[in-house]
């Protein structure tokens, strides 16, 4: 009973309050209001929408600078309401519109990143979530000690260039076929982006039987030609050579499109000019097609490295087991990724992981300021 | 009429839009709040498990064979493929206090820390009747330091050594089971030594003796009531003379070239299973249903299994029942019921899960089980005798599968990466320092 008294009042408090505010602020008062908050409006919209605001606005007894009493006539209440959900409708629908995207965002995106940062800064293990031990920048000090970090650092860069800069040029070759008047054209399109459309899963595991010591094919190929049984998990070089095979499959039909979209983008006659100048075909491609692909390339070169720098399920997958968590015995093919894993869910150290996290999230930023620093001194230059 | 039409629409897409994108936000809190699944309803129980691998009782339908003996029981089983997957998320919702089953099985490695960090979400089975049959260091793995049990045990993994006779044959070995059990009785050195006399008399050269040194290196880790801790959760590792001699002794293994340089359960290990690269390999009671099926039809019989030369364990799991559940009292049934001797005899029949209940192991489905795979070799009685020789007393640690993880990896490197015993030493001390300091 009590309980129910309470809400009622407090119910009555909630009420009172804004609408109280609402009936204070006369209808006067709002017009000016509209005009000074909607400046930036094209002149034909802001005439459209005063007279709409003054019809509605307007009580019907033409007392248009006076608060009516509360209890005057429901006409006006109802009025008065329509107005404000008109104005919440103009003002607020975009809002409403784009909530969405920002209220996920927050969720999945920034909270995360805030919390992994306030993570970061304790000890943490993940059986005991609650139990946080504040230990400052502890974790980010031992980081920098940490040799496997380093160690990761630089096979994650290695990996990267080992798989990006063939996949690239590969992609730039292909796409410059693809170009040609061919016969089923769109065949061969297609083909290409296949294997971007396999899973990593599938695609890791297929090939990691493929680069298998003792009965993989590969090893088999090698026999024909007198090699010996390389083993590809335990030696670094082979292994992340190996790895970068499977990203390199993966993802070169998917920048040929890309840059094959970009190539059909130039206008014919530059290539007809070119060739009455006397170009070669090669000429013509270096010439014409690379600097019209530019800004393409530019795109596929960011995608790439920050696809690169997140690498993970590749060598995860190709390691299998306790192998793949620390990226081998040696931690020979570690990525950043994978030392995020095994902090994470090999140690438990959830503090640490969230170190790792942060420190890729740094080297993205840092890597994308160079990016800007470079451009804007080559641009300078030209 | 037709504008208002749309701007009613406008405002009915704006609310819908902004209630799901709060529904999205609310709905990440409020789903699952803290129940187990289980409960009562209209005179039927239902009770909810969460377990991991192949632990049977799912699969051979011991759960239906319940229920139907229990028509007011209903049981779901969730079954994770993979422990470490299945580890994580227990965490997480022991953590959250959220997504729990009613009962949770609890593998050997994890066993130390649940017992050491959540003991007081696991209900106590200490006084739970008639589940005094169990191997008497089975139970101490889940007994807290205040005498709370967590757990009931299910299988465990006594430690034999699986051997090919043809290719112990063609090296000058013996082939008998016992004969080849004398060669290394007492002592895993001599184990080593039939290994360097196979490679020396070997006349195929692509045949290594065993298929890795951490099998070996497990084995006899596994046999100690020491092992990485002691008692009081100190990590001893670098200095218990159990390890150092493990170390030494795989090591030697791995540098006198006596391994294929597999890793067990990894690519390649069961190929090497297929086409015959070793000739022996270590193998608790779990594994045999592993070769039996990785090796093929084709090996039938060309398998045997040998006495170790010491007793061990590796691996077996538990089952918990989580304090929160609303149907403990039947829960606890169910698992007393699951780890009963007739179900453990059951389970190995059917799949070859080794009974922890010493009564079990008594039991005549268990001592006179031979394996036709395996030459038939009397498995039950070999098992058993393993068994029966671990010490009462196992320590185990919280990190003990991360730390044997990585004693792997560190003989990985000296068998595969050409390091020296004293370098990978030094990497893997380093190692577990980082994971368990």
């Amino acid at each position: 009973m009590e309980d129910h008294g309470q809400a009622h009042r407090e119910g009555r408090r909630l009420t009172s309050g804004p609408l109280a505010h609402l009936r204070s602020s006369p209808a006067s008062h709002a017009r000016p209001q509209v005009g000074r908050r909607a400046p930036a409006l094209p002149v034909t919209l802001q005439e459209g929408r005063l007279p709409v605001a003054i019809s509605t606005s307007t009580p019907p007894d033409g007392a248009p600078d006076a608060a009516p009493p509360a209890g005057s006539g429901s006409g006006a209440e109802r009025q008065r309401r329509s107005t404000l959900l008109h104005r919440l409708d103009v003002r607020g629908a975009p809002y409403a519109f784009i909530a969405p995207f920002f209220v996920v965002f927050a969720a999945f995106s920034f909270y995360p990143l805030v919390y992994t940062s306030w993570i970061s800064l304790h000890r943490v293990e993940l059986s005991t979530l609650n139990l946080m031990e504040w230990v400052g920048f502890d974790n980010y000090t031992a980081l920098w000690d940490d040799d496997r970090f380093w160690n990761a650092l630089l096979n994650t860069f290695t990996i990267g260039v080992l798989s990006t800069v063939p996949q690239l040029l590969m992609a730039l070759g292909l796409a410059h076929l693809l170009n040609y008047q061919l016969r089923g054209s769109t065949f061969f399109r297609v083909a290409a982006l296949t294997p971007y459309a396999t899973s990593v899963g599938a695609a890791a595991l297929v090939f990691t039987m493929l680069f298998e010591r003792d009965f993989g094919m590969i090893n088999w190929m090698l026999s024909l030609v007198g090699i010996d049984n390389i083993d590809f998990e335990n030696n670094k070089w082979a292994a992340q050579t190996a790895i970068s095979t499977i990203v390199i499959w993966r993802w070169t039909g998917y920048n040929a499109l890309l840059y094959l979209a970009a190539m059909q983008a130039i206008p014919r006659d530059r290539y007809e000019a070119a060739a009455i100048d006397g170009a070669s075909r090669w000429q013509q491609f270096l010439k014409v097609t690379i600097p019209g692909i530019r800004s393409t390339i530019v795109f596929t070169i960011v995608l790439s490295t920050i696809g690169a720098t997140q690498l993970f399920g590749e060598p995860l997958i190709f390691g299998q087991g306790p192998n793949g968590i620390t990226g081998g015995a040696d931690n020979q093919y570690q990525t950043l990724g994978l030392l995020l894993y095994e902090e994470g869910w090999k140690n438990y150290q959830m503090g640490r992981a969230a170190t790792v996290a942060w420190a890729m999230f740094l080297l993205l930023i840092v890597l994308f300021v160079v990016q800007r620093v470079v451009k804007r001194v080559l641009a300078r230059r030209a | 009429m037709g504008k208002a039409r749309r701007k009613l629409r406008t405002r009915a897409v704006a609310a819908i839009s902004a209630v799901s994108a709060l529904g999205l936000v609310v709905g990440c809190g409020s789903s699952d709040s803290g129940g187990t699944g289980g409960g009562k309803k209209d005179g039927k129980v239902t009770i909810t498990m969460g377990l991991f691998g192949v632990m049977g009782f799912k699969e051979t339908g011991l759960l239906d064979k319940y229920m139907k003996e229990h028509p007011n029981v209903v049981i779901k089983a969730d079954v994770a493929g993979d422990e470490q997957t299945y580890y994580t998320a227990l965490q997480t919702h022991l953590a959250a206090g959220s997504g729990l089953k009613d009962i949770q099985g609890i593998e050997i490695g994890r066993a130390k820390e649940l017992s050491d960090t959540q003991k007081d979400k696991f209900v106590d089975l200490a006084g739970v009747a008639g589940t005094d049959h169990f191997l008497p260091w089975k139970q101490s793995q889940v007994t807290t330091a205040d005498k709370k049990v967590i757990g009931l045990g299910t299988d465990i993994g006594p430690m034999a050594v699986c051997y090919r006779k043809d290719l112990f044959k063609q090296a000058g070995l013996p082939t008998d089971r016992d004969e080849v059990a004398k060669l290394w009785e007492g002592d895993w050195s001599k184990y080593v030594d039939a290994g360097k006399e196979f490679k020396q008399k070997s006349k195929d050269d692509k045949v290594a003796f065993m298929d890795s040194s951490s099998g070996l290196f497990n084995a006899m880790i596994y046999g100690n009531s020491q092992q990485f801790y002691d008692k009081d959760g100190e990590l001893i590792y670098a200095t218990n003379p159990v390890v150092k001699d493990a170390w030494k002794l795989a090591s030697e293994a791995a540098t006198s070239d006596l391994t294929a340089k597999l890793r067990q359960f990894q690519p390649g290990w069961d190929p090497g299973l297929a086409n015959s690269t070793f000739a022996s390999t270590v193998c608790p009671a779990w594994m045999l249903a592993h070769i039996s099926e990785k090796a093929g039809p084709e090996n039938k019989g060309k398998w045997d299994v040998a006495k170790a030369p010491k007793g061990a364990n590796w691996g077996g799991a538990f089952l918990g029942v989580m304090e929160k559940s609303p149907v403990k009292k039947e829960a606890q049934d169910l698992v007393a019921w699951l780890t009963a001797p007739e179900q453990q005899a059951y389970l190995f029949k059917e799949i070859g899960n080794f009974p922890s209940s010493q009564t079990a192991l008594g039991m005549p489905e268990v001592v006179d089980a031979k394996s036709d795979y395996f030459s038939g070799a009397p498995i039950g009685k070999i098992f058993s005798a393993a068994a029966q020789e671990i010490p009462d007393e196992q320590v185990l640690g919280r990190k003990d599968g991360t730390i044997k993880d990585i004693f792997s990896q560190g003989l990985t490197l000296i068998e595969a990466q050409n390091k020296s015993p004293n370098e990978a030493w030094k990497t893997t001390d380093k190692r577990i320092e980082k994971a368990a300091g």
